[in-house]
């Protein structure tokens, strides 16, 4: 009795939380309506299933319960139900499958006149790149990759000097039209998830994986990564801005090329502070460490300099050169109080260190401005 | 006949009768015991792991590492070192050769081996908690080339422990299974043909084809990535850049290593559901005093779903980077896999109709099976249809998924199956009032856990996340609700210890159950010993007359006739059951 009244009580709560429950899908941003469709059908099929077979188990815990004298049925096989509930369930799967595999071969045929944007992934962050004038990317492999060229364009290659380099985790895409997104990533597996996209791909080392849609709102998105890469998973993150032609087109004239990225870090760099950034992201301070004032995994270097650090002991320390030096090249000696004693021990030349100290001293007040906000459900 | 022989492994001390022991029933008791202790593990490592999800922050010990450490720990322990040994080791050593009639497994030593060989990849495995850098957190996929990179948890030891203690525990369970399959195919009883077992050893004996063929793919995989990892070769691995470190390795393939490990993985789901798919078959139809609807199609069913289920492999990759165009295939053929499923499921429900049902704690637990089961077997359907899935990969609506269907659902039947046959095995009733309890706490609490994650997972929450902060699409309501999900799955984890409590304790003090409690037919609860002793059957083998299923038969005399009950005697008057009835109703 109590169990029929439960499995009753959990079909009706199951579907008012369908209605009632605030989770549910981010509001779609791109073309992909075809799959919120399949998923509707897939939720009323299963659903039906669902609700149909529990009442059915309340309705016999409550005819079929054991009573005094009570003998059960013989019927070891009814050949003739068991074709039936063959056939109808054959049919419900064709009926789920049918749509499902129409949408996934709209899937797989990316429009000619998609727009190319490479996305690059790395532990924990994200880099985008644009083809230049002639339409092409660059051939790039990662014997290349280096502080000065983390995309690891080959510099012989003549179609990769044009090709407009974004260093930093924030996309612009036109609004309405087809994009084409080729996926590569530097070291492990990722996966370039915008929700309100749904569109996705895993990002594979060693190949290029792609997947295409078309954004249709203006908004700004997160970019979450959806395939776990390590301790820092959880903070790999992202943005896309979906906006007018205009503001696209003058946004990307504002990014660097490649050919003006390598000019510029040919000139010996203009101090000891870029070096620093330069030196953070080769050695993978920023995975942990951001400079937006954001908790990461270590503590963020935005302010960092100067301020005074509550230890895990309960003691104080001032921020200085000095603390910085003895942190890096011992780091477990101390530690940071709300902080794990994770940080490896990178070796590092004495002019290193300097570089980065100077690089962590320039974030000390400035630094970027944290990252706009943007309203739930966008 | 092998079957007739009488053993020749006699214990004869202590050490040879509870350590070194061929007896399939104490063999099947080590896999239990050692496997639910492994089991605790488990569970205390996703009470952590929630813990984390449910406060974030709140509790400094677990700092991003450990986190990813609890996560992969607990989700292999779960499938491999729990579910694939209790039900293969534990469910089928004790059931087989009692349900088919023969004396013993018919490679007794090297079912001993098996065990131990399976305990010694437990303590490599627990080993790899106490070895600088603690457990691998690489996820229990263990996908290279993060599984042996920096930046990565236990990558120093933990991943090679992890390695180690998988191919041991392969080496445990081959030998196991071929064990199986051949006490079922060479030792069973004179009349026990094959369409005559119950349907637990049909599901075990599937379950155990698939697990030889299955875990091979996983050996090599462990193997090849072992050689990555210790001998900087590239079967797995192409080259990178890893935290600003260009590595030797080059031109290997993290591709090759995800269909090497899901056309292990995916046959794995079916390791631990099928002998599932069986017990409950059983359960059900004891407990509801009727015969098993459409034995034949069950028996097909589970055939058909063991052969599907080596070919469906690469729908957990439809957003791998594999070609796409595989994407229709691996659709296709994972929704055919629904129908034999979709059958059971129908089967299960025509059992109960017009049945009598005796609400039976092991009944209980078969019943929340059937209604846990369809709803993880309905977001299958979700998740197998490549478009749908692609939204829905790698979010909550995953979790929440394969909880429901190779989590919560086999280890209902796991507990029903324990409530089942715990008489025969100790001689005395489980406490009825402990073992309610238990049910209803387990039952509402892992609906209550897992439910409501499909959704998270629709909004596009992604799993395995150390924490959701400044994440603007994702309301704070969830962050309630994952607190709440929290609260529900440590109270579900103290509840088992009221179980563990009513296995110890009715050990001592519960009620004498006699031979046969469930007055059920088929062999196992026919034995002349409760529990039974070495050799099972005393002087001579029983003889099978009918199948496994005979309840509530017309003209019997009580309502279920033992499989070994001669004709004659069962029946007023005599004849075979099958010309007396011929699928009549009363």
């Amino acid at each position: 009795m109590a169990l029929a009244i439960a499995l009753f009580l959990i079909t009706v709560v199951a579907v008012l939380f369908q209605f009632l429950s605030p989770w549910w899908l981010t509001p779609l941003a791109s073309n992909w309506r075809q799959m919120d469709d399949t998923l509707t059908i897939t939720l009323v099929v299963t659903g039906i299933f669902f609700v149909g077979i529990n009442l059915f188990l309340v309705y016999v815990l409550l005819r079929y319960r054991h009573r005094k004298g009570r003998r059960a049925a013989y019927e070891p096989v009814n050949r003739k139900l068991e074709r039936w509930l063959l056939l109808g369930t054959t049919l419900a799967i064709v009926l789920l499958l049918a749509p499902g595999l129409f949408v996934y071969a709209e899937y797989l045929k990316t429009p000619r006149d998609a727009l190319v944007v490479e996305v690059l992934g790395q532990q924990w962050q994200w880099r985008y790149r644009f083809p230049g004038q002639d339409h092409k990317l660059g051939q790039t492999d990662t014997r290349f990759i280096t502080s000065d060229n983390p995309f690891g364009i080959d510099p012989a290659d003549p179609n990769g000097q044009g090709n407009i380099l974004i260093d930093n985790n924030e996309l612009h895409l036109p609004i309405n039209r087809p994009v084409k997104m080729l996926l590569r990533s530097r070291d492990v597996l990722h996966d370039f998830f915008v929700p309100p996209f749904r569109a996705r791909m895993n990002m594979v080392p060693g190949m290029v994986t792609t997947f295409w849609f078309t954004p249709t709102k203006a908004g700004r998105y997160e970019v979450v990564c959806a395939q776990l890469c390590g301790i820092g998973h959880s903070n790999m993150r992202g943005y896309v801005v979906v906006e007018d032609d205009a503001s696209f087109a003058s946004w990307l004239k504002t990014q660097p090329t490649f050919a003006q990225t390598m000019a510029k870090n040919g000139a010996g760099g203009d101090a000891l502070a870029t070096q620093g950034k330069l030196l953070a992201q080769a050695k993978g301070c920023i995975a942990c460490h951001t400079v937006d004032g954001n908790a990461g995994v270590g503590p963020t270097w935005k302010g960092l300099y100067g301020k005074t650090e509550t230890m895990a002991d309960g003691s104080t320390a001032l921020v200085d050169e000095a603390y910085l030096k003895a942190f890096i090249r011992n780091p477990t000696a101390r530690v940071v109080k709300g902080y794990a004693p994770i940080m490896p021990k990178i070796d590092l030349t004495d002019q290193e260190v300097a570089e980065l100290i100077a690089y962590i001293k320039a974030n000390a007040s400035a630094g970027q401005p944290g990252t706009a906000t943007q309203k739930p459900g966008v | 006949m092998y079957a007739n022989l009488s053993p020749l492994h006699e214990p004869r001390s202590f050490l040879t009768k509870y350590v070194w022991c061929q007896d399939h029933k104490v063999i099947a008791i080590q896999y239990s015991l050692t496997a639910i202790a492994v089991g605790v593990i488990g569970v205390v490592l996703s009470n952590l792991m929630r813990l984390q999800l449910g406060f974030p922050g709140r509790f400094a010990f677990i700092d991003a590492n450990h986190y990813y450490q609890f996560v992969t720990m607990h989700g292999m322990i779960m499938v491999i070192y729990l579910l694939t040994a209790l039900f293969l080791g534990g469910f089928g050593n004790y059931l087989i050769p009692l349900m088919i009639g023969a004396r013993d497994m018919v490679f007794p030593y090297l079912n001993m081996m098996s065990y131990w060989v399976y305990q010694l990849a437990v303590w490599v495995l627990i080993a790899s908690f106490f070895v600088p850098g603690g457990p691998t957190g690489a996820g229990w996929t263990l996908y290279p080339p993060q599984a042996i990179l920096p930046g990565t948890p236990g990558v120093e030891w933990g991943i090679v422990l992890m390695l180690v203690s998988l191919a041991i525990f392969i080496v445990a369970t081959t030998m196991g299974g071929l064990n199986y399959v051949t006490t079922v195919l060479q030792a069973r009883t004179e009349g026990m043909t094959l369409m005559r077992m119950p349907l637990t050893v049909w599901g075990i004996f599937v379950a155990t084809i698939l697990a030889l063929l299955a875990f091979p793919a996983l050996l090599v995989s462990a193997i090849m990535m072992l050689l990555d990892r210790l001998l900087q070769t590239s079967f797995f691995m192409p080259s990178v850049v890893s935290m600003g470190a260009q590595l030797q390795h080059n031109g290997g393939s993290p591709l090759l290593f995800q269909h090497l490990f899901w056309f292990f993985g995916h046959p794995e789901v079916y390791i631990v559901a099928l002998p599932a798919f069986g017990i409950v078959s059983d359960l059900i139809s004891v407990h509801a005093r009727k015969s098993i609807f459409g034995y034949r199609n069950m028996v097909w069913a589970i055939v058909a779903i063991g052969g599907l289920s080596l070919v469906v492999w690469a729908h957990h990759m439809y957003v791998a980077g594999m070609n796409p165009y595989f994407g229709f295939f691996f659709a296709t053929t994972t929704l055919i896999i629904a129908v034999p499923t979709a059958i059971k499921v129908y089967n299960w429900l025509l059992t109960l109709w017009r049945g009598d049902l005796h609400l039976t704690v092991p009944m209980l637990f078969a019943i929340g099976f059937i209604s846990t089961f369809v709803i993880g077997g309905l977001t299958g359907l979700f998740l197998g249809n490549v478009s749908v899935d692609i939204p829905l990969s790698n979010t909550y609506f995953v979790v929440a998924h394969f909880h429901m269907v190779m989590g919560v659902s086999p280890i209902l039947v796991v507990f029903g199956g324990l409530y089942h046959w715990y008489p025969k095995i100790t001689g005395r009733m489980l406490n009825d009032g402990l073992g309610k309890f238990h049910f209803w706490v387990t039952f509402v609490g892992t609906y209550a856990i897992y439910f409501p994650m499909h959704y998270l997972g629709v909004l596009g929450m992604p799993r395995r996340y150390y924490a959701y902060d400044n994440y603007q699409f994702i309301p704070a309501s969830a962050q309630t609700l994952n607190a709440a999900i929290t609260v529900v799955a440590i109270l579900v984890g103290l509840a088992q210890l009221v179980f563990l409590f009513n296995l110890a304790w009715s050990l001592f003090k519960g009620r004498r159950a006699g031979a046969n409690p469930w007055r059920a037919a088929s062999l196992e609860w026919q034995t002349p010993d409760t529990p039974p002793v070495h050799g099972n059957w005393g002087a001579t083998l029983p003889i099978v007359y009918r199948g496994a299923y005979a309840y509530s038969v017309p003209g019997a005399a009580q309502d279920f006739v033992p499989q070994n009950a001669p004709p004659d005697a069962a029946f007023d008057e005599p004849g075979d059951i099958r010309q007396s009835v011929k699928g009549t109703q009363t």
